[in-house]
């Protein structure tokens, strides 16, 4: 029941807020990272995330400094997406002016500034305000104690990155897709990665309060590789990705609401990833379960054309595998002999592979010659008064 | 059987009888490879002398590469075998020595010419075995053989093209084996390296080595081989150069895509 | 440098040191085989690890979490391995999903158990604690000789010594097969090599490397140990033995110097209270790496060098 009264955000209005800045937060998070995934550059957001450590304890350092409330959420965010900015700036400088290649570049960064954060943590705890700063809530997220303005700003923050989406999702599916043709149509490739630079920023900086710097990752990650097991199409890649994150978001959210210990950021990422999983096993043409089906039946095609082939030749049937194929189809007996239906199988193949050898000399053009692979069947290829022609030309087929 | 022009003896050989000569180098049986469900290569048949250059040949993307590889079990193979010198290829490793295409290693990778080398005497060497100045003096005299005895401490990626292909050719013959197989030794390498990679390998003939090499230039078939192998996904012919490597060959493997003039300047008229 | 220093530091700087070098030496090759950040997704799993040895078992207990630590990266090798696999998944994409995922179910876990009772620190999993790690009975130099005191040595040093032993002779033995299988892997599948084996030994190396690390330096700054000092190393030579020998020198430089920045340094700036050690260490490694990055005298790719001297 606490489930169905969180889903339809009937338990407290701070939790349907969270629940509807979650929702938000998964739809551009989700859709952010599949311009990343789509680019092959899915970690970058995980040095990131944890590039913005420093900058929230920067923040709050600067804030304490200054007099202000060290805990202000918009301050702290501020301060994540300077120093996660200067991680990606620092990414792009390793990669670019070094023999090292992008993954060190990530991982080093990752590493170096989360340290840095770290040393910057033990700081603030040495400092009179500190003890109580509560910033190790922004390594797991803590939606406990949120308040009515941090919700805001992240309801906000969630809104504003899927109107930029909205607004520029062409161009970044073109930029991400392939650079080069964007920028022989005149984009501005350069600006437009910073713009898909910006989105993943600003999705990780709203998502640090919610499911904190490492499980962020999850968010701009698993929604955009589970909307590709389902289509192929970048265009629509980004709005399933998008669905998919806000689903999880929201869901997580709910959950979270409604059964007490259950920490929201975990539980998000978690649905996010039941639903990758379901995708990897079960997707229709991508799946595993389809994958693994498909490619049992070509290990099947190719043994049984082999077979027959070899039983025409009148050659023995070396591998166990084919044998009992063709045992099972009744077209040999258990010690390889073909029986009648298997001679007349055998016909058939030979019958194709001299229509093919004739297809290939009549027809020069790749677009055909080019599909003799050995297990596609001519009548795919040509039209039956073409195969008629080639019949013509074999003239009457053959007993094996 | 078929009642029109004259058949090639060899094309669509998965029809005739697979006679593997006993002296065979190397040879294939049933060999099918595929990328996700489409064949690269199917059901092939092949056999490559000993003692004797041969070439594998066939349009871009026919499975050439992929024949070599799947045959050493560098990619793995959906169906068939592979016997060196009548032995399964898994226990005649150490009689093959093996040229990979350049492309395919990270020439930014921090290492020497020599060191390259000296990588073909680690099955020798096995994994704690001293590298000792005999062997040393070995592969240098190997480079030696390539002509880059110069470069013995030059950090790869330093070379070109065509030094690259040499050192890698150089590795093969530290190897010391009775077999060799290149992927693509001529590709994108200057006419000085090719002149000099084809005295190599008619030296290699000539102590008695057998090499198979994965070719692309058809103008230089008959001049560099004595056995060539066709293939466009299936074999499409195989046997001595100047009796298979014909037009009717040539157009059965490339389809459309040589030129009619072409392919008669290519085949001359040698055709059995 | 006295009693002092053999008590409170010489242990934990030590164990910095070790820890150091046992995951740079793997984290050459996996650099080199552009894999670095599978480090980065063996360490975040060490925090499931822990957390479902202790449900297990129930007590907060060292062997049970190492080899809980060692079972989650094994696990999270293969599923990305399947993912990547399975799915036609490019593999930064499958890390991110498989390590993500792990950590989540480990925190959700972690939260949802009875941990009133005993204290399973997740910052302290995160972050370290290498001060902690400290030499009580020891009053000088001269307890590095007395059987009793060093009785007492914090376990995590001898256990830190025989995983950096491990690294370095396995590093020693599979010297050719990682540097040809690294190299040329095709070449090195037809000589009969088994190239798999040797990439998943070289990836359990580094995991051991890592859950031996972590509760002295954390699971996250682990990432920067095996990546910076092999990075720097790539840009001081194109040897490879040279470059593990530079990565070496550069662990132990960041480990010994991190230490004693995180100890002494805010002393120096008129604070009271020392800072993280482990996060200064990872500090120190970014530093020499930005430094090498600049005035690296191999830097640069070979093709570029030449282009840029024409």
């Amino acid at each position: 029941m606490a489930l169905l009264e969180a889903l339809f955000l009937q338990s407290g209005y701070n939790a349907a807020l969270v629940a509807i800045g979650a929702a938000l937060l998964g739809f551009s998070a989700g859709s952010a990272g599949s311009f990343l995934f789509l680019r092959k550059r899915a970690l970058v957001s995980d040095a990131v995330a944890h590039a913005t450590l420093p900058g929230v304890a920067l923040a709050f350092i600067v804030m304490v400094t200054l007099g202000g409330d060290g805990r202000n959420l918009f301050g702290l965010l501020l301060g994540s997406a300077v120093t996660a900015g200067l991680g990606l700036l620092a990414i792009e400088w390793i990669s670019r002016r070094t023999r090292l290649s992008e993954d060190a570049a990530i991982g080093a960064v990752l590493g170096v500034f989360f340290g840095f954060g770290v040393v910057l943590l033990t700081v603030i705890q040495t400092m009179s305000s500190g003890r109580q700063a509560g910033l190790e809530s922004f390594l797991l997220g803590s939606t406990a104690g949120m308040l009515f303005q941090d919700a805001l700003v992240i309801a906000g923050g969630g809104l504003f990155s899927v109107l930029v989406i909205w607004l520029l999702k062409r161009p970044m599916t073109l930029v991400s897709f392939h650079a080069d043709y964007a920028a022989s149509l005149g984009y501005n490739v350069r600006q437009i990665d910073l713009a898909i630079m910006g989105l993943v920023m600003a999705a990780t900086v709203v998502g640090l309060k919610i499911v904190g710097l490492i499980l962020i990752v999850a968010m701009l990650i698993i929604p955009s590789v589970t909307a590709r097991f389902w289509t192929n199409r970048s265009g629509r890649l980004v709005w399933i990705a998008g669905a998919l994150g806000g689903v999880a978001g929201y869901l997580g959210a709910a959950l979270s609401a409604s059964v007490p210990d259950l920490p929201t950021g975990p539980i998000i990422v978690l649905v996010a990833a039941a639903l990758f999983t379901l995708s990897l096993l079960f997707a229709p043409a991508r799946g595993v379960f389809a994958a693994a089906i498909r490619h049992r039946r070509f290990q099947a095609r190719v043994h049984r054309r082999q077979g027959l082939l070899a039983l025409a030749a009148q050659h023995p049937i070396r591998e166990g595998y084919t044998l009992r194929l063709l045992a099972r189809e009744g077209l040999v007996r258990a010690d390889g002999v073909p029986t009648l239906d298997g001679r007349a199988e055998a016909a058939k193949v030979v019958r194709d592979e001299e229509r093919w050898t004739i297809a290939r000399r009549i027809h020069q053009d790749i677009g055909l010659s080019g599909q003799y692979d050995g297990l596609t069947p001519i009548e795919e290829v040509f039209t039956p008064d073409e195969i008629a022609e080639f019949d013509r030309r074999l003239g009457a087929p053959e007993a094996v | 059987m078929a009642p029109f022009e004259p058949e090639i003896v060899t094309t669509d050989g998965q029809l005739l009888p697979a006679a593997v000569p006993a002296d065979a180098a190397l040879s294939i049986r049933s060999a099918t490879v595929s990328y996700g469900d489409k064949p690269a290569v199917f059901s092939v048949d092949a056999t490559f002398p000993s003692g004797a250059m041969s070439a594998i040949v066939g349009p871009n993307g026919a499975g050439k590469s992929t024949l070599l590889k799947a045959a050493l079990g560098v990619i793995p193979r959906v169906s068939g075998d592979v016997f060196v010198f009548g032995e399964p290829v898994e226990k005649a490793r150490d009689r093959i020595a093996y040229v990979p295409q350049r492309a395919s290693v990270d020439w930014d990778f921090p290492t020497t010419v020599l060191d390259v080398v000296q990588m073909g005497l680690y099955p020798r060497l096995g994994l704690l075995g001293r590298l000792g100045g005999a062997m040393r003096k070995e592969a240098l005299f190997c480079l030696d053989r390539v002509g880059m005895a110069d470069f013995a401490n030059r950090q790869i990626g330093q070379l070109s093209g065509g030094q690259q292909q040499r050192v890698f050719l150089a590795r093969a013959l530290a190897q010391d084996a009775d077999l060799y197989l290149l992927d693509e030794p001529f590709a994108g390498v200057d006419a000085a390296t090719e002149r000099a990679i084809i005295d190599v390998l008619h030296s290699l003939k000539a102590d008695g080595k057998a090499v198979v090499a994965v070719h692309h230039d058809l103008a230089t078939v008959r001049e560099y081989f004595d056995h060539v192998f066709m293939i466009n996904v299936r074999r499409m012919a195989e046997g001595p150069v100047d009796i298979t490597f014909t037009t009717a060959a040539l157009q059965s493997t490339y389809g459309g895509r040589l030129a009619a003039t072409h392919l008669s300047e290519l085949a001359l008229s040698g055709a059995g | 440098m006295g009693a002092e220093f053999v008590q409170f530091s010489l242990t934990p700087m030590l164990i910095g040191v070790l820890a150091a070098i046992a995951c740079a030496l793997p984290g050459n090759f996996l650099i080199l085989r552009r894999q670095a950040l599978i480090g980065d997704a063996i360490s975040h799993v060490v925090l499931p690890g822990i957390v479902v040895a202790f449900l297990i078992t129930g007590v907060v207990a060292t062997l049970p979490m190492l080899v809980g630590a060692a079972g989650a990266a094994l696990l999270a090798v293969v599923l990305i391995e399947g993912v990547r696999r399975l799915g036609g998944i490019e593999p930064g994409a499958a890390m991110g999903v498989v390590f993500t995922t792990m950590f989540a179910a480990g925190v959700l876990i972690l939260e949802q158990s009875d941990t009133s009772s005993v204290h399973l620190d997740v910052e302290h999993a995160l972050m370290g604690n290498l001060e902690s790690l400290v030499w009580f009975r020891a009053d000088g130099w001269g307890s590095l000789f007395d059987p009793v005191a060093l009785a007492s040595l914090p376990e995590e040093l001898p256990r830190m010594a025989l995983a950096c032993a491990l690294t370095i002779a396995l590093t020693l033995i599979f010297w050719r097969w990682l540097k040809i299988s690294t190299f040329d892997e095709a070449f090195a599948r037809a000589m009969g090599i088994p190239v798999r084996a040797v990439g998943f030994g070289l990836v359990t190396v580094a995991a051991i490397a890592a859950v031996a690390a972590f509760d002295a330096v954390g699971s996250i700054i682990v990432i920067s140990m095996f990546i910076c000092p092999p990075a720097a190393a790539r840009l001081m030579t194109n040897s490879l033995s040279h470059q593990v020998l530079w990565s070496v020198a550069f662990a132990t430089l960041s480990a010994v110097a991190g230490f004693a920045l995180a100890g002494y340094g805010p002393l120096w700036l008129g604070a009271v209270n020392a800072v993280s050690a482990a996060g200064m260490i990872a500090t120190v490694s970014g530093v020499i790496l930005a430094l090498a990055c600049v005035f690296g005298p191999h830097a640069r790719r070979l093709g570029e060098a030449a282009a840029n001297s024409n």
